[in-house]
């Protein structure tokens, strides 16, 4: 191999209480693309922040030789000089800014001391056909879905004249279609000369369009694997992932029979005056005790929009239709009376709108639930602390202690967190929107398991999921939304990953 | 929650290390009570004692008052994202209502403060509604309230300019001191009531920390160091038995100061104990997961709103309790003496952060600043360049603890 454009050497860093990394060595050859995987707090966005300046030099230890030349990135506008371009998960773009000026913000075309705005639209455009994205460049960003956006966050990178693009998870939020999408456009770019670093928790993606795989674990280098030289499958990247070989990524649940129905749907209709228009037309559904009820569909389907019409309906939709918890017909005008009724909803968004994300671990599993811990209103913050520490060891929640702040920790830690907050008001129906988004094989595997031990204790589960092994893998029955109806429901013995495909886009 | 960040503490770790890790730890809370002493200490010394003497200290207190008052509630409001700038004026015009009240319509002073409270506690919901109902920002209803109630004082005011009060009873709320115990030959130069509520609450502290000391030790849970413990013990008692014995040798501890701390502990409480007080720093911390989390995020800024706004009826009342009058201007400027104090006692305009205790230091920082130049006859517009500076270290301060510990 000739010398690498990249080269990480012995790359440590610590940060109070925790080695984030020890002795990392990483080399990435000119125009390849190449995968780092590995679970949540292996250290991978860490590696990636040292790289792109995000931490100083004189953060860490150990040396960055980019092009041959060591580097001391004092900030990401020197790794940006240099050529090297980080796109995260969470977009950086502004929602309220056209495509345009997205792409060429802080990096606007001049005429003297004005923007070139012709000139900028001019560019923007033959941008967008690198990245094969056809919106009108004047559209604002927030009207775009996610899959775009991303691309238009990549045109933003390509704007400027990069060497090394680093994605941080790029498909965590879109649905396989956009995701074949992106693949391709990295091959297109590889091509072309990018060399391109991807951080990707989908393991299927990376043998798809890896030349080499690094493998973090535990703050350190496990290994890099040449995807040429055939060494790369799913069972191999995940035993180096979690030192261990995972057979079976969905674990296997115990036969049990299923009880009487405990949540049921009727003609559910929902129109959204925010929107001005409806987002959900004549489901009926039901969920039976016991159960997992998988909800298949693409981005937008309005998954995300039933469940939060049933739970209290938060966003004000108008419902028209009826809704029977345990028999009994109910309304609800707000998510406690949900709640109190025996429903819970874990969010697909547990940043956005799951978790408190200043406040710490223990103030999260408890908030809400704060009755449990509390006498005449006032809270026991020991009970409270007794109550967290459960949760952790019952869950495994990897946290130095209940008291550290959830912004601190690995999104499968705070997944973990979220599920614990809503076991802890003890439902009989949960609602798990997107369980595993984001999160590594190690802590998947623990979340199913978790799930499978309480449908055997009598929960019922609906599961909302974009990825379909997750549907098949763990559903007793799934029921496939499309364009805010439901476009079919299908036995689990007679479901497949095409039969679902064609539901869900029908 | 935690006062103090507890770690496991290893046994080898050395007295000194052990503090000096405390203090670190805890560098941001401390940070204030450490500037609020510095500051005092600095006077102190500039006015040759003036600063420190039993007069004084009693008068920076009752000073502290009504803008303190203000504080505690508007840290609530910055704390769950929101402002309200209608408190200053509200103040003023709540305080001539209770003068009218008294002087014009001869109610008596037990009926007019509930009174005014209600007032208050109404007009803060009238602020929340367009802010809870509609969506419209705080800063919008709010500075309409400013306008408003700065107009409906001018209204009341105009007649008669400043309105006199004589109810002996009201004007002690600003003026008087709580009475001494009659009949003890000892002591006579000393306010013994002061010196027992000073003792008691020295002695109700060690017990509430024993207590919870001993339930942590129940439950497994870390605690501090025998030695740490004892050594804050020793300083807080240290710092209350001060303050006590100084004001003991005046004319004791006055009314303001009584209702003052009475609405400290209470919020304190409120806000670190209770639902109530988690649910409001849930909504702070992410309105949208208080929202799926069952708590009803309106229901949290009607609350919010409305102890703001009794708050500011209270502010009204102490202020004109203290100037025994009405006038057209009273109030001017109040709610950014509030939100300043607040500030720099260490709130954050994130939402979510911030406690009622710092905002007490920020108010009692801020008077301070003003009283302490005072004495030392700097002039008005260097005063006003002091504070601000204040101001911006306190919160360049604060910015930066809370990055460090990240």
């Amino acid at each position: 191999m000739n010398t690498p454009l990249l080269e990480m050497r012995s790359i440590s860093k610590t940060f109070p209480g925790v080695k984030a990394l020890n002795d990392v060595s990483f080399r990435v050859a000119q125009g390849e693309i190449h995968c780092l995987v590995g679970e949540n707090g292996a250290g991978k966005s860490t590696l990636m922040k040292i790289l792109s300046g995000v931490y100083p030099h004189g953060d860490y230890t150990g040396d960055i030789l980019f092009g041959g030349e060591i580097q001391r990135f004092q900030n990401i506008s020197d790794s940006k000089r240099v050529g090297i371009a980080i796109i995260y998960q969470e977009l950086a773009l502004i929602p309220e800014m056209t495509v345009y000026e997205n792409i060429f913000l802080g990096n606007e075309i001049r005429k003297g001391a004005l923007i070139d705005w012709n000139e900028t639209i001019v560019r923007a455009n033959e941008m967008l056909k690198t990245v094969r994205l056809s919106v009108n460049p004047s559209t604002k960003i927030k009207d775009l879905g996610v899959g775009k956006q991303q691309l238009v966050e990549i045109a933003k990178a390509l704007s400027r004249d990069i060497k090394l693009l680093i994605l941080d998870e790029p498909t965590a939020a879109l649905n396989e279609d956009d995701s074949e999408n992106l693949l391709e456009l990295l091959r297109g770019l590889r091509n072309q000369g990018v060399t391109c670093i991807m951080i990707s928790h989908k393991l299927r993606e990376v043998i798809a369009i890896a030349d080499s795989v690094t493998v973090l674990r535990d703050g350190q280098t496990i290994c890099t694997l040449d995807a040429h030289q055939g060494e790369v499958s799913e069972q191999v990247l995940i035993k180096h992932m979690v030192g261990r070989a995972i057979d079976n990524i969905y674990p296997p649940r115990t036969a049990h029979e299923f009880g009487d129905v405990v949540l049921e749907v009727k003609d559910w209709s929902a129109y959204s005056p925010a929107l001005g228009r409806a987002v959900l037309r004549n489901i009926d559904f039901h969920v039976r005790r016991g159960e997992i009820v998988g909800f298949a569909g693409l981005m937008g389907s309005g998954r995300t929009e039933l469940a939060l019409s049933i739970f209290g309906n938060s966003t004000g939709y108008q419902i028209t239709g009826d809704l029977f918890v345990k028999g009994q017909k109910r309304t609800f005008a707000q998510p406690r009376q949900a709640i109190d009724a025996g429903i819970a909803y874990v969010t697909e968004d547990r940043k956005g709108n799951g978790l408190i994300l200043i406040q710490d671990v223990k103030e999260n599993i408890t908030l809400a639930n704060l009755r449990a811990i509390a006498r005449q209103s006032v809270i026991d913050v020991n009970a409270e602390i007794k109550v967290a520490n459960e949760y952790k060891t019952s869950l495994n929640i990897k946290t130095p202690s209940v008291e550290q702040r959830v912004g601190n920790l690995s999104g499968g830690n705070q997944q973990k967190v979220a599920l614990g907050k809503w076991l802890f008001v003890q439902p009989d129906v949960l609602i798990l929107d997107e369980p595993t988004r984001g999160i590594d094989v190690g802590a998947k595997y623990e979340i199913y398991t978790f799930m499978n031990r309480l449908v055997e204790q009598g929960m019922s589960i609906i599961m909302i999921s974009s990825e379909l092994p997750e549907i098949l893998g763990m559903s007793d029955r799934v029921y496939i939304v499309s364009g805010g109806r439901l476009a079919g429901e299908l036995a689990i013995a007679d479901a497949t990953q095409e039969k679902i495909m064609q539901l869900a886009t029908s | 929650m935690a006062v103090e960040n507890l770690q496991s503490v290893p046994q080898r770790e050395s007295f000194l290390n052990n503090l000096q890790r405390v203090l670190r730890e805890n560098l941001r809370e401390y940070g204030m009570y450490i500037a609020l002493f510095a500051i005092m200490l600095i006077f102190t010394i500039t006015t040759n004692g003036t600063f420190i003497s039993p007069r004084n200290l009693s008068n920076l207190l009752n000073q502290t008052g009504y803008i303190g008052v203000l504080a505690v509630g508007m840290t609530l409001v910055i704390v769950i994202r929101h402002i309200d700038l209608s408190v200053g004026f509200l103040a003023g015009f709540l305080g001539a209502v209770a003068a009218i009240a008294l002087s014009s319509w001869g109610l008596p002073v037990y009926l007019v403060i509930p009174l005014v409270l209600v007032l208050g506690t109404v007009a803060g919901l009238v602020t929340a509604f367009p802010v809870a109902q509609l969506g419209i920002p705080s800063f919008v209803a709010s500075l309409a309230g400013w306008l408003i109630y700065r107009g409906f004082l001018q209204q009341v005011t105009e007649g008669t300019g400043t309105i006199i009060i004589t109810d002996t009873t009201f004007n002690a709320i600003g003026n008087a001191f709580i009475p001494d115990i009659p009949g003890f030959g000892i002591f006579p130069e000393v306010h013994k009531l002061t010196l027992l509520l000073g003792i008691t609450a020295i002695g109700l502290f060690i017990a509430n920390e024993i207590n919870d000391r001993r339930k942590k030790i129940a439950y497994n849970f870390d605690v501090l160091s025998i030695e740490i413990m004892v050594l804050k013990l020793v300083f807080v008692s240290i710092v209350i038995g001060g303050i006590t014995w100084v004001l003991a040798n005046y004319n004791g501890i006055s009314w303001t100061v009584v209702i003052m701390l009475a609405v400290v502990a209470v919020y304190h409480f409120m806000t670190t104990q209770t639902v109530l007080g988690r649910q409001i720093y849930a909504v702070g911390g992410n309105p949208d997961a208080a929202e799926l989390s069952g708590i009803s995020v309106k229901r949290t800024i009607y609350l919010v709103f409305a102890s703001m706004g009794a708050l500011s009826a209270l502010s009204g009342i102490l202020f004109a309790s203290r100037l025994t009058s009405a006038s057209t201007t009273a109030g001017t400027l109040f709610e950014l003496d509030a939100i300043a104090a607040a500030y720099v006692g260490g709130v954050s305009a994130a939402g979510g952060v911030g406690r009622v205790t710092g905002s007490i230091i920020g108010a009692l920082v801020m008077t301070s600043l003003i009283n302490g130049m005072n004495l030392m006859g700097v002039g008005i517009s260097y005063q006003y360049i002091v504070r601000g500076a204040v101001l911006a270290a306190a919160v360049i301060f604060d910015v930066y603890t809370r990055r460090v510990r990240r």
